[in-house]
């Protein structure tokens, strides 16, 4: 039971500056298969946008014919690794400088698409017009700027659970990320380019731009290369972070000598701006000027923001366009002036990928035709490069950015996303439990505990396809850009949004997909589902035997034991690693005697004496033991009570996760041992259904929809939902509108020390919403 | 113990004056603001023989010194045209004169009110703005003066209305433009305030306030902003090497900020369509100077043009926000900012009738900056020493 032992490798983690030669397979990826581009040029930066198609290899499980020779094979089924085609979504951000460098590469790369026309939208789409039709050989198409920003910006807020954040620049973690509310609209959008537009966004297509301000990222820069003498907009904010702003501006207490204190104006507060510097026989600093005018300008475009957004009545407010574009300093002034103008009622919300809206929007209106917005996508962590921290002071090597690519991708999804229809409150709803960005200890432990269990990783890896020889390689490839991942995380923890374990284990299965490891762990799950499978019989037959009390105790056990066997642990995976014999029994020895860490278990138990419940969504855990011995003779007790049960299983591999796929193998060599199952298939008393996720936790706001209507439908009142990743790491706060029950076993000893536990501790946590009592008598405690 | 006040004064019936303690002159009225100093003096016209012997030397020379002369020291200024003849004050007929000077020279001011020994007259100085709290320990240990303090807003409306009531000599002083929106046919037009309330009182002098005023008391401050007139000139100094504000205004009526802003039409060709913007307008104040070559082109007229034009509108869009979210229909705009400037009161006109489509209208009052000092005067009157 080895422990992650703290070593200090944050020597090693120094991130160097990309130069422009990055090599072209991770700039410009699939352009091979591009099929649709727009592009989106703005005053200094271009933004790519192209829709391609990625070729990459998928695990799939097949049943064999019961009657061919092969059934005399004691394997359940056949794995097979097919090619699969998906759609996904490429965008690349570049200085205009590079522009025809890249349209060079563009052209050179560019052979299946049959597209003839190229999407273009920003203020430089007219100047580069003639340069892109000439290099490409495409027609510019030109898009309006606004109608392409305010599509972007729907889709982001639609596609990415932690597109938006507040800015808070003394807090532990500047970025504060937001979960989007599942309706995203209406919405102010603030957009702060060379002017100012005001956007009131009521939904996909009904936008209006109710106001503007011509004091904008313009009257900075051009006020600014006026009074200082500097020419570039980031040498201007360099400026302003340095300077003071009291030497320039009249304050009330340059007026009054003190506060204001009968409209509650303190002394601080900036009465007139430049106010001082209306005097012939003083001179003034640049950076006293920058900072002055960058307060001026920020205060401006917050007050009349407010102002809007009081007028039309709307409190989510997104800030966008080059003058915030990631600058800590205008986020920050910016804030502060929504702060102050609101009292705090209003929040300055600022979005990840504000950058590249133009050009999705662009896109978007290509693209009409495919109809994007009829799915869901999702970032690819693998390939998209994050938010990263702009301010010149913060962090020195950040200058050189601007000279590098920034990406995103976007994955088309196969399933529609939506929330789960029992969730209490979609729009508070917060997968993660811990919150790593805001946690350092937490997020230290972790990073370092993702980095340790590497090796294995990249060892199962290859493991995984013993018969290709360059297995070895791609997965060293892995090794390195997964490890760059946490490097960067450790730098930058809000690159990709809220950083959580979650967010960790799904880049690192982006990143094993990204190099073709669909699934390392398809061999293992296959034997040990093979050798669980030989046991159901045995397993249910002794549950029988026990009274109906004994019974309830032992099948929870059962599912308790059974979730102790776990790849995805790294406490556990050593000891199935070095000990392939650690058996059931075992598991159920090694438990933690009750009382448990968290135990309700005797209000279940009262709840269980009432009448049954209609329906059960069961998410399900890991292959093999788990799902065979632990969960499937707990379906049939509630099948057997006259519940229906949904079975909620991964769409595709993580870890060893059973997958729907091999679940409804599973579930049919069950039905063929036991009347029970077999009936309750046959009845459509037992349903699987897939999640639509491939992560080994949870997020109930992005389910599929499939899994949704099936909820609805049967009338669902009870969710179970199993394992530490979907009941620990995420949901454990997780507010359900019917009965709940999150079953877990701690596996890994900080948890369990962080909860208070210990090494294997139980997690048994049954809720019952407020306002609906338990039908029974029992009162509960909150656990 | 109602008496005969002369009817302007008697509607204001917080303003009681005793018959038998006369407030004794000198009456003054002042504020202290961030950049400017307004003073108003009350030239009584109706002294008596017996007061005149009464009288003592210093109280007359200061009268004298101040209705004599036009200018003071290097600074101060008397606006002669803006004087209120025969106005009826606290049962006393007299001359109400405006005076200002820099802020900078508050200390050379208390320096003299000790010279002439202010302190042996028999009066309160009542000042309002936040000099009267900045200055106040320098009136007390330099000039041995008590200051009485005064809330600036309550003091900027009630000097509004009076002055309002009373009239400009005969005249109206309140004005409008007629046809805001053409430049050939708008002109000015006198009006009153007859039924005042609600109005939305947009105060620029070095920073602005914004007060919806309901009724004489009850009022409150809806906003400021810090792009005010000090704003106006602390760029336009930096910009331009200009010293006052008259400087600033001048070289701004003969600039033009089309060739340091940058238009609608600059960016789209022509109108931006889609969302109904003239290609007119502004799209980006100093919007041009992002570019060297324009940077290099431009006069010092254009730049304080395009600063005058940049603030001045700002404070145009405010106002009209604050005006629709409050539901009035009315803004009055006073302060010194507007002084000798029909470049920003002609912009402030149009942007409140262009803007509201006409719903909206811009007003404005000839003593501009002085209401404040005014309103101080008044309390002056008002505060009795009866029991």
């Amino acid at each position: 039971m080895a422990e992650c032992v703290r070593v200090d490798s944050s020597t090693s983690t120094h991130t160097m500056d990309k130069s422009i030669t990055l090599p072209p397979d991770e700039i410009f990826r699939n352009l091979e298969n591009a099929k649709r581009f727009a592009i989106d040029i703005g005053g200094s930066l271009t933004k790519l946008a192209y829709y391609s198609t990625v070729q990459h290899k998928v695990a799939k499980v097949r049943s064999f014919e019961h009657n061919t020779k092969e059934a005399a094979s004691d394997k359940l089924y056949e794995i097979s690794v097919q090619e699969e085609v998906t759609a996904r979504l490429h965008f690349i951000k570049f200085e205009n400088a590079y522009i025809e460098t890249c349209l060079d590469f563009i052209k050179d790369h560019l052979v299946n698409t049959e597209t003839k026309v190229i999407k273009a939208t920003g203020g430089g789409a007219h100047k580069f017009k003639e340069l892109i039709e000439r290099k490409l050989g495409l027609k510019v198409d030109k898009e309006d700027e606004m109608t392409c920003l305010i599509k972007g910006c729907n889709f982001v807020l639609r596609n990415i659970p932690h597109e938006a954040f507040v800015y808070a620049k003394h807090a532990d973690s500047e970025f504060r990320f937001q979960t989007t509310h599942p309706d995203i609209f209406p919405y102010l959008l603030v957009n702060i380019g060379s002017g100012v537009s005001i956007v009131k966004v009521e939904s996909e297509d009904k936008f209006e731009r109710i106001g503007g301000s011509s004091i904008g990222g313009g009257t900075f820069w051009g006020l600014g290369a006026l009074l200082t003498k500097t020419k570039r907009f980031d040498e201007l904010l360099q400026l302003a972070s340095k300077g003071q702003h009291t030497s320039v501006d009249m304050l009330v207490k340059d007026i009054y000598g003190g506060s204001y204190g009968s409209l509650g104006l303190t002394g601080d507060l900036i009465a007139s701006s430049f106010g001082k510097s209306a005097t012939a026989d003083k001179e003034f600093s640049k950076e006293d000027m920058a900072k002055s005018l960058l307060h001026m300008i920020s205060n401006d475009i917050g007050q009349l923001a407010c102002l809007y957004a009081k007028l039309h009545n709307l409190s989510r407010v997104y800030f966008g366009g080059f003058f915030i574009r990631g600058h800590p300093v205008t986020m920050h002034t910016i804030t502060y002036s929504i702060n102050f103008f609101t009292k705090g009622e209003v929040q300055a919300l600022f979005l990840r990928h504000e950058g590249y809206l133009g050009a999705i929007g662009a896109f978007l209106k290509g693209a009409e035709e495919d109809n994007p917005n009829q799915y869901s996508w999702g970032e690819n962590y693998a390939g998209s490069s994050g938010l990263m921290s702009v301010s010149p002071d913060m962090n020195p090597m950040q200058r050189a950015r601007s000279g590098t690519f920034d990406m995103l991708e976007m994955d088309r999804l196969e399933r529609q996303l939506v929330n789960l229809p029992l969730l209490q409150d979609p729009s508070s709803y917060i997968p993660d439990t811990v919150d790593l960005t805001e946690d350092a200890l937490a997020r230290e432990y972790w990073l370092y505990c993702f980095e340790e269990a590497l090796d294995g990783v990249v060892k199962r890896a290859v493991a995984s396809q013993p018969d290709i020889p360059e297995a070895t390689e791609r997965a060293e490839k892995f090794r390195q850009k997964y490890r760059h991942k946490l490097q960067t995380l450790r730098h930058q923890p809000f690159a990709y949004g809220s950083l959580t374990v979650r967010s960790l284990l799904d880049t690192r299965e982006h990143c094993l997909n990204e190099f073709n490891f669909p699934d390392p762990y398809s061999k293992i799950k296959q034997r040990e589902n093979d050798v669980a499978l030989k046991y159901y019989q045995k397993a249910v037959k002794s549950l029988e035997e026990l009274s109906w009390e004994q019974r309830q105790f032992a099948l929870v056990r059962g599912v308790l034991a059974g979730n102790v066997f776990d790849w995805g642990a790294k406490a556990v995976s050593d000891v199935l690693e070095s000990d392939p014999e650690f058996g059931f029994e075992e598991a159920k020895r090694q438990l933690e005697e009750r009382p448990w860490l968290v135990d309700s278990y005797d209000q279940w138990l009262e709840r269980l004496k009432g009448p049954p419940h209609k329906c059960a969504l069961f998410f399900v855990d890991n292959s093999g033991v788990d799902i065979i011995l632990g969960v499937m003779p707990f379906v049939r007790e509630l099948l057997s009570r006259g519940t229906e049960v949904v079975l909620a299983s991964n769409s595709g591999p993580a870890l060893n996760d059973v997958t729907n796929g091999e679940l409804q193998i599973l579930t049919e060599r069950i039905a063929a041992m036991d009347p029970v199952i077999q009936a309750g298939l046959r009845e459509d008393r037992l349903t699987l259904v897939q999640s639509g996720s491939s992560s080994p936790c949870l997020d109930l706001s992005r389910l599929d929809k499939v899994l949704a209507m099936v909820v609805r439908e049967r009338q669902t009142d009870l969710v179970i939902i199993e394992g530490m990743g979907r009941a620990i790491h995420t949901n454990y706060y997780a507010m359900l509108s019917c009965e709940s029950l999150k079953m877990a076993v701690i596996k890994n000893s900080w948890l369990a020390d962080r909860l208070g536990g210990k090494l294997f501790s139980v997690v048994f946590k049954y809720e019952v919403p407020a306002g609906k009592p338990s039908q029974d008598s029992a009162a509960l405690t909150p656990s | 113990m109602d008496f005969s006040l002369g009817a302007a004064v008697f509607y204001f019936h917080p303003l009681k004056c005793s018959v038998k303690l006369n407030r004794s002159f000198p009456w003054f009225g002042m504020d202290i603001g961030g950049t400017l100093v307004k003073l108003v003096y009350f030239e009584p016209v109706d002294i008596t023989a017996e007061e005149e012997q009464e009288e003592v030397e210093n109280l007359k020379s200061i009268r004298r010194y101040l209705t004599s002369n036009v200018a003071y020291g290097k600074t101060g200024v008397r606006d002669v045209h803006l004087e209120l003849r025969n106005l009826t004050m606290c049962g006393r007929t007299g001359n109400l004169h405006f005076i200002r000077f820099p802020t900078q020279a508050m200390p050379r001011f208390i320096q003299m009110g000790r010279d002439k020994n202010f302190s042996s007259l028999h009066t309160t100085l009542c000042a309002t703005g936040g000099g009267a709290y900045k200055f106040e320990n320098d009136f007390r240990t330099m000039a041995d003066l008590e200051l009485l303090k005064l809330d600036e807003l309550d003091c900027l409306i009630h000097g509004l209305l009076f002055v309002d009531r009373v009239g400009f000599n005969g005249h109206p002083e309140c004005y409008y433009f007629q046809n805001p929106s053409d430049t050939q046919s708008c002109v000015k037009k006198p009006c009153t305030l007859d039924n005042p309330f609600p109005m939305l009182l947009v105060n620029i002098g070095s920073g602005v306030s914004i007060l919806a005023v309901y009724s004489e008391t009850n009022y409150k401050r809806v906003t400021g902003t810090s792009l005010g007139g000090g704003t106006f000139l602390g760029l336009c100094c930096l910009l331009t090497g200009c010293e006052t504000f008259e400087e600033a205004l001048e070289m701004a009526s003969k600039g033009d900020s089309t060739n340091v802003d940058k238009l609608v039409k600059d960016i789209y060709g022509g109108d931006y369509e889609r969302f109904g913007l003239q290609g007119s307008a502004v799209a980006s104040s100093f919007g041009h100077m992002m570019s060297k070559d324009k940077r290099d082109s431009i006069s010092k007229e254009d730049l304080a043009r395009a600063t005058l034009v940049t603030i001045t509108n700002n404070i145009g869009s405010i106002a009209r926000m604050c005006a629709v979210n409050e539901k009035i229909e009315r803004v009055v705009f006073v302060g010194n900012f507007l002084r000798i400037n029909t470049v920003s009161t002609k912009l402030l006109a149009y942007a409140m009738d262009f803007w509201s489509k006409g719903q909206l209208r811009a007003l404005f009052l000839e003593h501009e900056g002085y209401f404040g000092a005014v309103g101080a005067l008044m309390e002056l009157l008002k505060t009795t020493e009866d029991p």
